[in-house]
Parts: C-alpha cells; structure tokens; sequence
C-alpha cells in the first residue's frame, strides 16, 4: 500500500490535465498517486455506457488542441491512442438549405460557392490565415507564460522575447490576432463574408462553452482559442478519439500506471494540509491522511484555492481576482442513443453528413436570438446546437446499426432566473429534440435514449464551478497572464509545495494536457529535477 | 472503343468511387481511394473494416505429383513446411540470388497450391519444372477464375463471423475452404496492412455474391471499401514491403544495384532452419555465400524520424510541417552521422507520416554496420525546394503490431 511508504507527490483530480501531471511526475521518478473522488478517471473526459451497449461522451466529445509534446513525451501511442478524423462539417439551414463541408478542399469550395462564390474564395483564403495564425500562436501555448507582477529579470526578458517574437510575426497575422483579441466574431466575418449561413457556421466557433454572442466582443478570442489545436497537422481540424474521449483518459491512466503511478479512485480531498504554510500532504473526507511535499490540485481555481484551501490563508489580491474570475457556465449536454441515423430531407439518407460536426444554428440571427434568451436567465427557446454522431466513425461506440448522438446545447445559463436546473433539465432536453425534429423530421421516434446534463449537473458530477466546462471563461481577461489571476499564472500558489494544473490554468479549457504538462515542468524544475 | 479490364467486383466498385479516380494495376481499374478523405479509409483499418479488391493479382495453380517438389526448388521458404490448410508468405530468386516476386502461397488442399504473384510467372515455373526435370507438374495461370476481396481491421472476424464459422478458429496463415452466400470460397488469415484480417478467393461468377454478402454483414461495423493508397500506408506501418517500390524484380532491372537479395531485404528469417533443409532453390547458393561472407551491400529496417527534429527544419523555414495524409514512394536520401558532412549511406523507399504513430516513418535500405536498432542516422527532407537533414532512428520491425493480428477471435456473437 501506497499509505505505508513515502510519497513524493499528490495530484488531487483525475481529470485529464491531472493525469497528464500525473504521468510526467511519475516518469520523473516521483512517486505519485493520483486521487478521484469519482468512481472513474477522466473528469469531464469521460465515456460512460448508460445504455448497453451505447457508449455516451457525457461531457466533453472530441479532440484538437492536445499539444503534441504531450502526446510524444508521454509515449501515448503505445498506450493506444487514437484519434480518428471528423471529415465532415454539416451546417442545415431553413428550407432543406445546407452547408456539407468535407475533405475535399475544392469541393467544399463549390459548395460554398453555391451560396457565394465570394464567400467560397473568402473561405480559402480565411482557412488559410486561420492557420497561420494558430501556428504562430503555439509558441505561446506551449510555455509558462510569464508573471507580469514580477520585475526579476527572467520575467524581464521572458517578456521581451514574447514580444520579439510577435513583432517578428508576418503583419497580416499581427493584425489577424490583435483583432480577433478585440473584436467580436461577427464583426470579423462582416468583412470576409456576404452569406449569414457561412457566417454562422464559423461563428459557432466563436460562442462554444462561453457566455457571449457572435456579436459580444469576447467572441474573437474564443474563436481563435478553437482554432488554436490541429488534427493529424491540419491546423484548426477536430477528430474522435477511440472509444469516446473516455478513451483517452483511459490511455492517460494506463501511461500513468505504467510509469508506476497510482490511482486511487472514489477518494475525495476534503482539504490540503500546509501546516507552517508548506504543503504536508492532503485529508481525505474519509479522514484518511496522504503525506507528499508536493500536492497539486487539478480542480478549477475557486476550489482549488477557496476549497482545499482556507482563503484567509492566501493574499488578497488573489482573493479578490478569484472573486471577480468568471465560471458562468452557459453550456449543456443532450446525448442520444438513436435506433437509425436521423434523415436530413433533402440530402436523404446518408452517413456521410454525420461524420463530424453538425451545428444547429443556420444564422446570425438565430444565435444572437438564443443568446437573448440566456441574458434573460433562461436557457434557449431555439439554442445551438453542435452534434456529432461518433458511431459513424468508431463502431465500437454503439451497437451494429444504432448510434450514439452527443449535442452539445447552448445556451443554458447556471443562474435560471426562475425555476431550478432539477424542473428545467428535462424541459431543455424536450427543446433540444424539438429544435432536431425541425431540421431532422421523425428524430423523435429514433430516440432510445437520453442523457440530460445541465451547468449544475456538471457542477455536482464533476466539479467544474457553475458548469463551466473550460474551467473558467476563456476571455481576455482570464487567460495567459491572467489565469487563473496575475502573479498566479505559473502553476504555483501561494502556499508552497502546492500547485495547480487544471484547466483554470494556462493555456485553459478543452482537451489540451497543456496545464498538466506545463504544471509538471514548473514542479520538476523546482525541484530541480531533469524536463522531459 | 477501347476499355480497361476490370475485376469480377467492378460493377459494384464502379458506383462506390466517390472521387471519379480510377488508376491501373496490372492493367484493371482500381480505386486508388474511394472517398475524398485517405485518412478515413485508413482508420477503418485501424479501428473498423476496410474491403479491398486485390483482384488484379496474377494467380498461379501448381497440381499434380511434382507440385511440391517444384515449389520447393522454386521458392526460397520451404514449402514442405506449409502442409494443408496453411499458407506462408514467401518469394522467389534467379539463380544468382536476387530477388524476383514476392507472393503468397496457399496450401489449399494435398498437392495443389495457389499462388499470388504481382507480376506474371507462369513460364518463369514452367521453365524451371523442365530444368529441374519435374515433368508432372502443371502450373496454370488462373488468374482470371477468381477474384480476390481482403477484408481487414479490428471488425473484420466479426463481419465474417456473420456468414461462417469457418473463420473463427483460422491462426495466422491457416485457410478454410468453405462458402458464402452458398458460393465456394478459400479464406485465408493474411493480409497486408499488419492489422487482424482475411483474404477471400471467391470463383469469378460469384464475385458479386459474395461481396454483396460481405457488404450486408459489414453494415453498422462501418465496413468501408478501401482504395490502394490507403492500403499502402498501412503496409508501412506493417513494415511490409511492396514490390515495385521496395524492391524490382531482378529480371527487370539492368543492374545489379537496382537488385536485392532477400537478406538485403531484410528477410532473413525466410530463410531460418535452413541447417536441416536440404533443398537447392533457386538462388540459394548464392545466398548461403553471401550470408557466410557478410557481404551483403545493405538490409531493409524501418526508420523512425524524431518528430521534434521534422518540426523544426519545417517551423525555422516558417512553413507547416506536412502530416497529414503524407505517403510517398520517392527516394529520400539517408547519411551517416557524426562523420563528414552529407555521408551518403542508404535510402527510404516508402515514406509515411503516420496519422495512428503520429510520427513520419519510412522503409529503408542502409549498410549493415548502420542497420541495428537504436542507430541514428540523418534523413534528407526537402523544405521549400532546400534539402535538410531530420535526425531519424533505425527501429525493429513491424512499427505498430497489434495483438489481434495474432491473437484467436471468438465465436461471433448471434
């Protein structure tokens, strides 16, 4: 038992980042345990069979931004990863109209050019500044960001090199940033786009997991931030993992335990022990006492530092950031187990069309319409929709000839401004089959299955703060320098020995391993240890 | 008008090629790929079913009271070991022990073998049962009397599961006579992309049965027609070398640099227990010189390239290092490092970025001193029209081999 030796490090939360740290400190030599209060690994990376046989992705449902040097550092490969394309982009719209972008670049060109050919070449040239705006960005993904509250001259010249290298960007890229940073979505594909269908399938981007509209000025950013990841070295492409994205957790754990960690599930933290103000180790609320001069939270900021911590033991100015530190989650989950695939009239039956993502949001309008709703303290009477049907593509996910369906839904404000999530949960999963009965006739009667995960269930199941799914709002004021609050934004806290690697740190949300990775260089460099 | 041959599956091929691409092996129409993503005919390999024609493959029938005697003075793998029932791949030399084709042959029932083969070779046997003297033999051609379907990937068993039992208890290499769709087939536990996987020799006028039968079991295992080029990249990963790019048939090359012996590709092992084996295949003394004299010029190993190493000469050039759907059949040139500067040393034949490994990886021929696991070496990449060098590490064969390649399936499920 791991209770009778000495441990080296702890990593409270089980969610992906927390076993991404988990893996580079084990491969460090550190003798580390991992500690989940649920009964799975994963976190909001999960995959769960509800239904035998159909295997939902409860949360979170596909891959982009995973930094590559996680991916090699950690052997994933051998472990059984596997993502797996998302070759289509199917955007209905009214009447039978549509937008099935796939694989092929000329003809997703003439199919954008059946509603624009303006739009069409737009797209060519936008798909290409997109890239190479997300490529100049890795370096600044990839690394500790620097503390703008420092003036030691490392933080100095850690900040001049940042911005060498961005006046070094060609201009057309600067300028892309500068303004995706500060303007919102729509504003930006004004000028690139004359067709609202085009406009809203790229704004959709723009509004995922956020409280903003494509009209709000946080919607460029969020934007970019999607477009950041890659899949196969496409810049901007999103696959499915094997199995789910509880797949790639269950690679993680088995990186993990091969490099001799171990994990501990149905282990809740009920606080961390920093006696003489350095961390000792951590209190189960079972009572149970794990000791390790390393402890690191991979929860999101309010319960890393208000929960497993006693804020009056932390500076102020840290108090008050993770104060104002937006959660207000906006997002759920509707997933399906499905008898058939549904049937997009006019195109027929056809497989194809599901092999991605299909967005529920034909126009502009229509969003910034669900959006109101939100601000309204209710969630929306015609939301957004971004499904994916990931059987098409992993047959293992559903049984021969049936399917699984994974909708994310928006928006769904944490705040209802009256009733509670308990009513209101079923009446948005009524919405959300409503809203596919109207581009999809007869979805209803495919239905077999369905799985209602609200802001507050994903709270309660899984922990994230107000359900928001990246940890925290992915805008400016809360990512880089800022997150999860200056000064705090290189993975230590204020206690020492303690460390945070969720995705309230940088570089965020999704299903990157970034925070793990980059927590684990900061904990093996301060312990002079060796970087992978 | 003139129109190309096509194989005894084409008509449902035909309306399944959503490209319009079709390209020629051994004078057929073949779908180099089926849909506009490569990528996803390669992850039903990987993950699915994939279902491919191999058709234009010339087939050879050797019967009578000879067939063995000649096989084994033919083939440089020992036939005799291969009794009914089994099939062993295996390949073919000149007398001075350069390599000619490589093939499959199966053992189907006592004394008639079939043979796969990519180029023609019936009068290549005909003519050595009559140097040898082996006159009751008879090697016929039967190319056009069957057609092949390869049904390969993690699904294949439980697709095929669903028409025989036949299937279930196969091993690597065994083969069943048996049928589908009530149509006379041999299925065989082979294939070429290194994943689980069957090989189905259906009679011609059954062709379409039993693809039709093939296609109704595979629905909802994502079962998806699979072109060559999909098929190509997986072979790499499979470590398995293809004739034509790899290596040539000795009697069409002009010199012997362009010639391999099967030690230089890497084949040593078709030639283990050879202590006890007294045959004179073809060739075979020449390899046993060549073997006692170490002189072999190179061998074939699979080199890793570091993936860090081919994002930099990409990234410091200011352009995307390529992945995605990267195969390529061109010469790329590998040096010696640590030495002088550009010290040539082999060649990759078959390049791929591998989408599953996610690294770039190739087959390569280099000097033995050089072709140990764990050797570095320095392979040219071409990055805006400049030559680099990416650091790039000699690694065993296959590059990935999943257990249920070789492990046993169960019965289908009803």
């Amino acid at each position: 038992m791991t209770k009778d030796r000495m441990l080296d490090a702890i990593v409270i939360g089980g969610g992906h980042n927390g076993l991404v740290n988990a893996c580079y400190l084990a491969r460090a030599g550190l003798r580390t345990v991992l500690l989940e209060r649920r009964p799975l690994v994963g976190g909001a990376t999960i995959t769960e069979e509800l239904v035998p046989g159909y295997h939902f992705t409860t949360f979170s449902y596909a891959i982009s931004l995973l930094r590559p040097e996680v991916v090699h550092e950690l052997g994933l490969v051998e472990h059984g990863l596997m993502t797996m394309p998302l070759t289509t982009t199917f955007q209905p719209g009214w009447n039978g109209e549509h937008l099935l972008l796939g694989a092929d670049s000329w003809e997703n060109f003439h199919e954008i050019a059946r509603h624009s050919p303006s739009d069409a070449e737009a797209a060519r040239d936008l798909g290409r500044l997109l890239a190479r705006c997300s490529r100049a960005l890795k370096p600044w993904v990839d690394r500790i960001p620097p503390d703008i509250t420092s003036d030691a001259p490392e933080e100095l010249a850690a900040r001049a090199e940042l911005q060498e290298y961005a006046d070094r960007l060609a201009p057309d890229v600067r300028e892309m940033i500068e303004r995706m940073m500060a303007s919102s979505a729509a504003e930006i594909l004004d000028e690139w786009f004359e067709t609202d269908l085009v406009k809203a399938m790229y704004a959709s981007s723009g509004i995922i997991g956020s409280r903003c509209s494509p009209h709000s000025v946080e919607s460029g950013l969020v934007w970019l931030f999607h477009k950041l990841g890659d899949y196969d070295g496409v810049p901007g492409q999103w696959g499915f993992h094997k199995g789910g994205n509880g797949g790639f957790s269950q690679v993680l754990a088995r990186a993990f335990e091969a490099a001799g960690g171990e994990i501990r599930t149905d282990a809740p933290v009920a606080r961390v022990l920093y006696g003489d103000g350095v961390a000792e180790g951590v209190e189960l609320e079972d009572g149970t006492v794990l000791r390790a001069g390393t402890v690191v939270s991979a929860l999101d900021p309010r319960q890393t530092f208000t929960r497993l911590v006693d804020p009056a033991d932390l500076p102020t100015d840290l108090v008050t950031h993770l104060r104002e530190y937006r959660f207000q989650g906006t997002a759920a989950k509707v997933n399906f187990a499905l008898s058939e695939l549904p049937v997009f009239p006019t195109l027929g039956r056809r497989e194809d069309i599901f092999r991605g993502f299909t967005n529920i949001g034909p126009s502009i309008g229509y969003l910034e319409e669900a959006f109101a709703d939100c601000r309204a303290g209710r969630f929306s009477r015609r939301p957004f929709l971004d499904c994916c049907v990931q059987s098409t593509v992993d047959p293992d996910m559903a049984p021969p000839g049936s399917h699984v369906m994974s909708c994310f839904v928006m928006y769904a404000p944490y705040h209802l401004a009256e009733g509670s999530w308990s009513e209101e949960g079923p009446r948005l999963a009524d919405t959300v089959e409503e809203t596919l009965e109207e581009f999809f006739p007869g979805f209803r009667d495919l239905v077999i299955h369905r799985e209602v995960v609200t802001p507050l269930d994903i709270e309660r199941t899984i922990g994230l703060s107000e359900g928001n799914i990246f940890a925290g709002e992915l805008f400016a004021s809360q990512l880089f320098l800022h997150r999860p609050a200056p000064g705090w934004n290189q993975y230590a806290t204020p206690i020492p020995g303690y460390y945070q690697c969720g995705s309230g740190t940088h570089p965020g949300g999704c299903v990157t391993g970034g925070p793990g990775r980059l927590a684990a260089r900061r904990i093996l460099a301060d312990r002079a240890l060796p970087l992978p | 008008m003139h129109r190309p041959r096509t194989t005894p599956f084409h008509e449902r091929l035909a309306p399944l090629n959503e490209t319009g691409i079709w390209k020629h092996w051994a004078g057929h129409l073949v779908a180099p790929q089926y849909q506009a993503s490569l990528t996803q005919e390669y992850y039903a390999i990987r993950n699915a079913v994939a279902l491919l024609d191999t058709s234009p493959l010339f087939k050879l029938r050797f019967t009578g009271p000879d067939a063995r005697a000649l096989l084994e003075q033919a083939l440089v793998r020992d036939i005799g070991r291969c009794p009914p029932g089994r099939a062993q791949y295996t390949c073919w030399c000149d007398p001075r022990g350069f390599v000619e084709q490589d093939g499959v042959v199966m053992h189907t029932t006592e004394g008639e073998y079939l043979l796969t083969a990519a180029e023609p070779a019936l009068r290549h046997f005909r003519e050595l049962a009559r140097q040898r003297g082996l006159p009751r033999v008879e090697v016929e051609d039967v190319s056009t009397d069957w057609g092949i379907l390869a049904l390969q990937g993690p699904h294949a068993h439980e697709v095929l599961g669903q028409l025989t039992d036949d299937a279930a208890p196969l091993r690597p290499f065994q083969l069943a006579t048996t049928r589908i769709a009530q149509r006379p087939v041999t299925i065989s536990r082979t294939g070429y992309t290194g994943d689980l996987g069957y090989e189905i020799w259906v009679r011609s006028p059954d062709a379409i049965a039993v693809w039709d039968a093939l296609v109704a079991a595979g629905r909802g295992h994502n079962l998806t027609p699979l072109g060559t080029t999909a098929l190509k990249m997986a072979r790499v990963e499979a470590g398995l070398l293809l004739l034509g790019v790899d290596f040539q048939p000795s009697r069409q090359c002009w010199v012997d640099e362009e010639r391999d012996t099967p030690l230089e590709l890497g084949w040593e092992w078709m030639l283990r227990g050879r202590g006890g084996d007294p045959r004179e295949f073809v060739g075979r003394e020449a390899i046993e010189a060549e073997r006692r004299a170490e002189s072999s010029r190179w061998t074939t190993v699979g080199l890793g390239l570091d993936w860090r190493d081919y994002e930099r000469v990409f990234v410091e050039a200011g352009v995307l290092p390529p992945h995605h759907e990267l195969y390529a059949e061109t010469t790329m040139s590998v040096y010696r490092r640590g030495g002088r500067e550009w010290d040539l040393a082999g060649h990759i034949g078959s390049f791929l970025a591998s989408s599953l490994l996610r690294r770039p990886i190739g087959l390569a021929k280099l000097p033995l001193d050089l072709a140990r696991p764990g050797v570095e070496v320095d392979v040219e990449v071409t990055v805006i029209r400049r030559p680099c060098l990416v650091r790039a590490r000699v690694e065993p064969l296959p590059f990935f081999d999943p257990p249920r390649r070789t492990a046993p399936v169960g019965r289908s499920a009803p």
